[in-house]
């Protein structure tokens, strides 16, 4: 069997809105636009995807959160709405979701190996988080790519960014391995914004533009620095500043997706793809891609 | 006199009870506290179950379950393998619609949510099912808003007892909340399961201690030292008692009895009922103001103020006023130990015949002298920014109090005269505030711009009422 690849890693975050502003037949609210700017970088993200040949996306959503170690879907597929718990006016999303059961269980094998407390999730009621569910959408709108999805071990809660990052880097090379041992093309995915300061209201009409913006200049100072470091391929300075990033910006990333996607990659030094960027209530949002299948030392 | 709940109960939040009594005795123990706890809410005339749950975070104000009759079947994101729990729920959606107006007339941002297949955490989920099997009681729940700190909470309580008041409803308040909240990282088997450590045991204990000495408001006043010492720090600030010790109007001296504290993977897991009967401890004095309005938070990230002018400001909202006075009085006077004491030899109000004239009222805070919105000035005497519409809600706030110690509401003013302080700046706030206040019951009023109020407010109203039919 050939060996593993992984095709391409991915920043792609999930607020409910984009997919809100871009009607899909799956959601039951709808609007007239708004967040262009993010939906144009999916655009740009899918049409980088667009001829790349793969088998799986394997994502971790901040949303699907344990305390119990990290979780992972166990059943080939699932059927069910999801309902935005912070938005429901945006969110009610009808999804049919399959899942790579044999790459979820090698992943969760090789991390068990290593001495992370894991679990497979296998009680066919389970609901699909809304981030895991809204990045896959925005990604590949066609469903037809099985996924693996591992929940948010609350690590940074419980200890500590440090430590939370030690477990996400740990989970990342797990991933890593189990991805080369099983012959698949996979397309890693964290699901997270950056600075993560939201409004605390919402105008009347969500998608009205004229009020978006970044919740503070603060926020957007250490977005332009971490995308900035992502462009410049500088992934291990990423980690390092993840703790002053989280504390500062109260970024999403310290649900660990950021961390565990640049261990699956081996901390690149190549740089990034900056598609798109812009606010959703105040948050801010990168889309990018490492195109690590270009990569001259394939990943 | 606002009347408290029935009974306040605090419950834990873990499906363990509901799912697996049978396979750990603590977990078992915990369901019979629940079963206990059932019990008891059916030996009263309660006929609403009110829950404030910490598992349903809200970012956009405060979320109001609102669907007459949610519906799903829910798994536990972390203990799936104990099995799914289908539910289905009656909601009181007349006082849920009442608690979001009047969170609203309070100052707070708030949302009601009525959604097929909203999900509903599953604290909420596992209380409504063992509190309430059959759903014999509807049900209002609330959210726990991820940026509310103390003052927002203690007034999500205020407005949620004007809701109970106005539609005179019979509650039952319920707080789901671990007590430690520190869970094994770890899958464990049943039968190891123990408090997480030494320290989250005693300091559950202890927390413990108080509420069967119904000290419900010393919790509250720890809360802060409990979210350092024995809560993982997954939000800001550890809130469900300052809502229930609202709830109960701060009091200290109720009757509480623990049903069951038993650990549930790690975490402190208790049961315990509180009776509004006094237990006949005395009241501890308190550190921490209880407001009637939300005007935010101060502006820690804004760029207006830095800490010194926000610190004068505050000492200015206490220290600028002049003496204050015993209400005067006499054999038609009114008085409200509810509203501020007067500034000079006044009562509150008198009584006429069947009219009611009220002394002229602001905002200002009976007690702690604090203003709703800011003062208009700070110690130096320098012009301060400051919020007409906070301002605005407290006067209204405040007349309500009067009104109600002369045994009237709102609805019987009859004329209004508002004297505003700048018309220019502060009119169109005043204004809006009216339209959802006194407005809706339509009283004459009239607005003059005055050059300036004994203390430094920016409002305040005249108001006549006049009794029912005699
Ligand atoms: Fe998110």
């Amino acid at each position: 069997m050939a060996e593993g690849q992984i095709v391409a890693g991915l920043l792609a975050p999930h607020p409910p809105h984009l997919v809100y502003a871009e009607n899909p037949p799956q959601n039951e609210p709808t609007s007239e636009g708004g967040w262009e700017q993010l939906r144009w970088g999916y655009e740009r993200l899918r049409k980088s995807l667009e001829d790349v040949d793969y088998d799986c996306i394997v994502i971790l959503s901040p949303h699907w959160q344990t305390y119990v170690g990290t979780h992972f879907l166990g059943l080939e597929r699932f059927e069910s709405l999801s309902v935005d718990p912070i938005f429901p006016n945006l969110f009610r999303f009808k999804y049919d979701v399959s899942v790579d059961v044999e790459l979820s269980k090698a992943i969760h094998d090789h991390a068990k190996e290593d001495g992370m407390a894991v679990k497979m999730m296998e009680n066919p009621d389970f609901r699909i988080d809304y981030g895991t569910i809204t990045s896959c959408h925005m990604i590949r709108p066609e469903w037809d790519k099985p996924i693996v999805s591992i929940s948010s071990n609350r690590g940074h809660a419980y200890y500590s960014v440090e430590v939370m990052q030690e477990m996400m880097i740990q989970l990342g090379k797990a991933t890593r391995k189990a991805i080369l041992e099983s012959g698949k093309k996979c397309v890693i995915v964290a699901s997270n914004s950056l600075s993560h300061r939201h409004f605390t209201t919402e105008s009347e009409v969500p998608e009205d533009m004229s009020v978006e913006h970044i919740s503070s200049h603060a926020m957007h100072l250490w977005d332009m620095r971490m995308i900035e470091l992502m462009r410049s391929g500088k992934s291990q300075q990423i980690v390092n500043e993840m703790p002053e990033f989280v504390e500062q910006a109260i970024a999403e990333s310290d649900g660990g997706a950021l961390t565990w996607m640049l261990s699956v990659l081996d901390m690149p030094d190549e740089p990034a793809i900056l598609h798109g960027y812009g606010t959703i209530i105040g948050t801010g949002n990168a889309i990018m891609e490492w195109p690590s299948r270009n990569w001259r030392e394939n990943s | 006199m606002t009347s408290q709940p029935v009974k306040s109960l605090v419950v834990p939040a873990h499906p363990h009870p509901l799912l697996a009594p049978e396979k750990n005795e603590g977990w078992g123990k915990i369901r019979k506290a629940y079963d206990n706890a059932r019990e008891i809410i059916e030996q009263t005339d309660a006929d609403v179950l009110v829950i404030y749950s910490t598992l349903w975070p809200s970012i956009i104000g405060h979320q109001i379950q609102a669907h007459p009759n949610p519906e799903w079947v829910l798994v536990d994101p972390d203990f799936h393998d104990l099995g799914s729990i289908p539910y289905q729920i009656r909601v009181d959606t007349e006082l849920a619609e009442a608690w979001h107006q009047a969170n609203q007339n309070r100052g707070l941002e708030s949302r009601k949510v009525a959604y097929d297949g909203f999900p509903i955490d599953v604290g909420s989920v596992v209380a409504c099912k063992l509190l309430n099997p059959d759903n014999r009681l509807p049900v209002v729940i609330c959210s726990s808003n991820v940026y509310a700190n103390r003052a927002e909470t203690t007034v999500l309580a205020k407005s949620c007892l004007d809701a109970i008041n106005s539609l005179g409803r019979k509650a039952i308040a319920v707080s789901i909340m671990s007590l430690s909240n520190r869970m094994f990282t770890t899958p464990i088997q049943p039968h190891d399961d123990h408090i997480h450590s030494a320290k989250d045991d005693e300091w559950n204990l202890k927390i413990l201690e108080f509420l069967g000495a119904g000290r419900l408001e010393d919790v509250a006043q720890l809360s802060r030292t409990i979210h350092h010492q024995i809560r993982v720090q997954k939000v800001v600030a550890f809130k469900p008692m300052w809502w229930l010790s609202s709830m109960n109007q701060h009091r200290n001296n109720l009757t509480g009895e623990v049903l069951g504290y038993e650990p549930i993977h790690g975490a402190g897991a208790a049961v315990v009922v509180l009776d509004p009967t006094s237990s006949g401890q005395g009241d501890k004095e308190y550190d921490e103001d209880s407001i009637e309005t939300f005007a935010g938070d101060r502006d820690v990230l804004g760029e207006r103020k830095d800490q010194d002018s926000v610190e004068s400001e505050d000492r200015s909202s206490h220290t600028q006023h002049p003496e204050l006075w015993e209400p005067t009085d006499t054999h038609t006077s009114v008085n409200s130990h509810e509203a501020p004491k007067p500034v000079g030899a006044y009562p509150h109000a008198r009584r006429e015949g069947n009219i009611l004239y009220l002394s002229g009222v602001g905002p200002r805070q009976p007690g702690t002298s604090q203003i709703p919105g800011g003062a208009i000035k700070d110690a130096d005497g320098k012009a301060v920014d400051y919020d007409i519409k906070a301002q605005t809600r407290a006067v209204v706030s405040n007349i309500e109090k009067i009104l109600h110690e002369a045994g009237a509401s709102l609805e019987n003013i009859v004329d209004v005269t508002t004297f505003l302080i700048d018309m220019d700046r502060d009119f169109k706030g005043y204004n809006e505030v009216w339209a959802e206040t006194l407005g809706v019951y339509g009283p004459t009023r009239t607005t003059i711009a005055i050059k300036a109020l004994p203390t430094p407010i920016a409002v305040e109203m005249k108001v006549v009422a006049r009794f029912g039919d005699d």
